[in-house]
């Protein structure tokens, strides 16, 4: 794995998230109240609403369109919607993606 | 054989002591009875009512010559006691010797006066018997008088309203930082102080006496600070001190006052002490109940029998007509102890219980004292409340013995028992308009106002209609905020207040959430609560609100969002419009006139927003909250300076109203709008609030709907003046944002609770002003534009954390 990094999670607030943009498109990253970091797909495959603007709630994030909930351990939704989700550490206070799950999703 | 007694001080406890006595052997004792004040005994705890004019003097006489005739009872009246001569057993009074076998002291006790210069000065007295009384009244007497009471004690607080309701101007001087600060904390001494500010007593805190001036008579009275307040009459009410001197003179055992076993009897087993004159165990006493304990006490160990006083747990009782107030027991803060704290600011309700390992120690009431019997019982017996804990401070209808079936706690309710607090129902009221054929809880609501106004008591209701109809009811099951509580929204209110619930943390925490910290459901309300109920502690929390009030602009369904600056009243100039046009350009914002008079710029970008508000700001716009669920705009006409049909200056006034609303969170979105005549340009009667100006000056109408529902305003109030109109708006907004529920509208929060109810908080001036008040305080902290803020502190947050784009371009 090819960890890049993001940025600080202090730039992310705490039960709020924050955007990335990718070559194949954006990804949220969520920080939950207990300073845990998830990445996953930022559209909502319901109607394309923007995750990272949703409310976090424990690990999981209510898109804030119509109100679509996902678990962002799973990247499952209510209603059978399915995001994707990606591996993401948190090291000395940074966040960092792994540039490989990126890749690969280029690849499909 | 006949004894000799010999009592000195015919006070309140003396008093009652003869009354004992003479019930149980009216011959046992020839009794010589000596005051030093030209009278016999009198209810002097009844001297405010004498004060006030609600009483004369002759209505609170205990006993009147009749009756000490009656008992044989020597009465020298008048006389000052000069020594007592143990070794020969007399009593030297100023006219003569009086032979004693038994001798009482009820030398009471003498008020403290403050050794500042000129407390001396005619016209300085204290408030103690009937001639400082007498002197107070008098002094009432004139025309514009004014009165300096120093003392914000019972005392001190009684003569002010007495004076006060005489016609004088009083201004109070406390030492302390609140009113009454032995009795109340610091919430209770507030209210009390609003209360009494309300009915034109000036209150001045940490005032500190210097000096009291003037030349033949008081004319002044000097504060640390330097305050110099005028003054025809000023009263000392600053404390007592018990007279021991005779006593010590005599050789007695003497502390801080005589000190009595518990048989009250002094070192000299001839001789007893009752009343503010003892000291029994280390305390001092000065209220009523424990000096009758202490004469029952007496006359008993007088009569030969067996008896003992305790020292029991205390109440107080302010007598002032219209301030309710009860406090009792110990309610210092303290490890180990737990308050429950109820507050109900529209009806100036406060109710505090101290509780420490499971017992109530301690309470003090403001504004409804109806339970306090109750609550001192629960102090007095020492009872275990744990069981009770969760309901405790609802009072004895709550409780239903044991913890069993709420279904039997209300049918173990006795009729007259208050269901409804709000509008004074109780429970056979209820059940009669049940067995009437009021089978719903709707249909109780007509017949009986029951539940009709804060809602709280919704839950009784419908268990007395499941209690009197049986089978034939069956309960809609309460709607919880979400799967996250079994609470309601006005559950969680009600406890947000009344266990002071300051923080998120402290609701999920308190009020037992199952999730770690909410959803996107409750977690938007909770926020809202929150800020609304304790603006000054609690700060809003951004990732607790949706996009659009987090990002202050409209999410569209493209992503991009649209802005919105503020227009005050519909109002704009060439400037705002040219700034406008150029962000229009700058950003590819589609522009769009909306129906609240003011312009939008769609499809902004997320990243632009803080460039397009810092133009707009400095242009001198500010956001329009459009996306908010507080103020948005408020629509207006012309009015008289254009119109020919204009009766008023409806665009002025909307300025105004807009001016003073704008940024303040409520329940939902609030729209007002302001017609110059009826004729109604403004479409004022669809809006929240509406005001249509006629020649005779402003109806206002509140709950109108022209979205989802549509509906007409209705009525609150008809005013004459501009400043009622802004007084009455923003008292009936404060009024939605502290009662209604998260996502009401003002129609669907009005049908719930009643326009009466409103009309009642909004039109009543007490309660108008505290509303206002309250909605200041808040503006204090909320009134501020977000945009130039956001584009200050938080631009960064608008840009993606990363653009992987970029890099990944190579």
């Amino acid at each position: 794995m090819t960890w890049i990094d993001i940025g600080r999670i202090d730039d992310i607030p705490v039960r709020g998230a924050r955007l990335v943009k990718t070559h194949l498109g954006c990804i949220g990253l969520f920080r939950t109240a207990d300073d845990e970091v998830f990445a996953a797909a930022d559209t909502c495959p319901h109607k394309g609403g923007p995750l990272s603007e949703g409310i976090v709630h424990g690990q999981r994030v209510t898109c804030p369109l119509h109100n679509a909930v996902f678990d962002l351990n799973t990247g499952q939704g209510t209603d059978g919607y399915q995001i994707d989700t990606y591996p993401v550490r948190v090291e000395n206070g940074r966040v960092l993606l792994d540039a490989d799950a990126l890749g690969k999703r280029s690849a499909a | 054989m006949t004894q000799r007694l010999v009592v000195i001080g015919a006070g309140m406890a003396t008093g009652r002591v003869l009354e004992h006595l003479f019930e149980t052997d009216p011959d046992a004792y020839d009794v010589t009875l000596f005051n030093a004040e030209p009278r016999g005994n009198y209810n002097r705890i009844m001297l405010s009512p004498v004060l006030s004019g609600e009483k004369s003097y002759e209505e609170i006489v205990t006993h009147d010559d009749a009756w000490y005739d009656d008992h044989n009872v020597t009465c020298r009246f008048g006389e000052k006691v000069e020594r007592i001569d143990r070794d020969r057993k007399v009593v030297v009074g100023e006219n003569g010797e009086v032979p004693y076998d038994k001798l009482i002291l009820g030398t009471g006790s003498a008020p403290f006066i403050i050794p500042c210069p000129g407390h001396d000065l005619p016209g300085v007295v204290a408030y103690r018997d009937l001639e400082d009384t007498n002197a107070m009244m008098e002094a009432a007497g004139t025309p514009g008088a004014r009165a300096v009471v120093i003392g914000g004690g019972l005392l001190g607080l009684e003569a002010a309203a007495g004076l006060r309701l005489r016609g004088m101007e009083v201004t109070v001087l406390h030492l302390a930082g609140h009113l009454m600060e032995r009795q109340l904390d610091e919430a209770a001494g507030y209210l009390l102080q609003k209360d009494l500010e309300s009915r034109g007593i000036t209150v001045m805190t940490q005032a500190a006496t210097k000096e009291i001036r003037g030349d033949a008579h008081v004319e002044e009275v000097v504060l640390e600070d330097g305050t110099v307040l005028p003054a025809d009459i000023v009263v000392m009410a600053v404390g007592i001190r018990p007279q021991a001197q005779l006593a010590k003179d005599a050789g007695l055992d003497v502390n801080r006052a005589v000190t009595v076993d518990a048989r009250m009897q002094t070192s000299d087993p001839d001789i007893y002490a009752v009343g503010e004159c003892v000291e029994f165990d280390g305390n001092l006493f000065g209220l009523v109940a424990p000096l009758y304990d202490q004469a029952r006490v007496l006359a008993k160990t007088l009569a030969g029998e067996d008896a003992a006083f305790q020292v029991k747990e205390l109440s107080t009782k302010l007598k002032v007509t219209g301030c309710d107030l009860f406090s009792a027991g110990d309610f210092a803060e303290g490890e180990g102890r737990e308050d429950i704290v109820f507050r109900d600011p529209a009806r100036g309700i406060y109710k505090r219980l101290v509780i420490e390992e499971n017992r109530l120690i301690g309470a003090v009431f403001y504004g409804d004292t109806a339970d306090s019997n109750w609550f001192f019982g629960l102090i007095r017996d020492g009872e275990d409340v744990s069981e009770m804990r969760d309901t405790l401070i609802f009072g004895p209808s709550y409780q239903g013995g044991a913890a069993a079936d709420p279904l039997s706690a209300v049918a173990a309710l006795p009729p007259e028992a208050e269901i409804c607090g709000c509008n004074g129902v109780c429970k056979g009221q209820i059940t009669q308009a049940i067995e009437g054929g009021a089978t719903d809880l709707a249909a109780v609501r007509a017949t009986t106002k029951a539940s009709n106004s804060c809602g709280t008591c919704t839950g009784l209701v419908e268990q007395l209609l499941s209690v009197t109809l049986g089978d034939g009811y069956s309960a809609p099951a309460a709607q919880p905020i979400c799967g996250c509580t079994e609470l309601t929204h006005e559950d969680v209110r009600r406890l947000i207040k009344s266990k002071e619930l300051k923080s998120q943390a402290a609701v999920w925490q308190e009020l037992g959430w199952t999730t770690p910290n909410g959803c996107h459901v409750c977690r938007p309300a909770v926020n809202f609560y929150l800020l609304a109920d304790w603006p000054l502690d609690y700060q809003d929390d951004p990732q607790s609100r949706f996009v659009n009030e987090r990002n202050h602009a409209n999410i569209q369904k493209d992503g991009t969002y649209s802005v919105m600056p503020r227009m005050w009243g519909g109002t704009t100039d060439a400037n705002e419009l040219r700034a406008i046009a150029d962000a229009a350009d700058r950003y590819g914002a589609t522009v769009k006139v909306t129906g609240g008079q003011r312009i939008d710029l769609l499809g902004v970008k997320k990243e632009d927003l803080p460039a397009i508000w810092e133009d707009l700001n400095d242009a001198g716009m500010v956001s329009g909250h459009a996306y908010s669920k507080g103020l948005r705009t408020v629509k207006t006409c012309v009015g008289k300076d254009w119109c020919r049909f204009g009766t008023q200056d409806s665009t002025g006034l909307g300025i105004q109203l807009e001016k003073r609303l704008w940024g303040a969170w409520t329940p939902h979105k609030v729209k007002l709008g302001v017609s110059g005549c009826p004729r109604n340009c403004a479409e004022a009667t669809c809006k929240d609030v509406g005001i249509v100006c006629v020649d005779s000056g402003y109806q206002i109408g509140v709950g109108g709907a022209a979205g989802m529902d549509v509906k007409e305003v209705e009525r609150l109030v008809d005013v004459t003046t501009e400043q009622e109109a802004i007084d009455h708006v923003v008292a009936f907004v404060q009024l939605y944002r502290e009662n209604a529920k998260y996502l009401d509208r003002p129609y669907k929060w009005l049908a719930k609770v009643g326009i009466e109810w409103v009309q009642e908080q909004v039109i009543d001036p007490e309660i108008r002003a505290g509303l206002i008040e309250r909605f200041d305080i808040s503006q204090s902290v909320y009134q501020k534009d977000p945009w130039a803020e956001h584009v200050q502190t938080r631009r960064a947050r608008y840009a993606p954390l990363a653009d992987l784009t970029l890099e990944a371009a190579e």
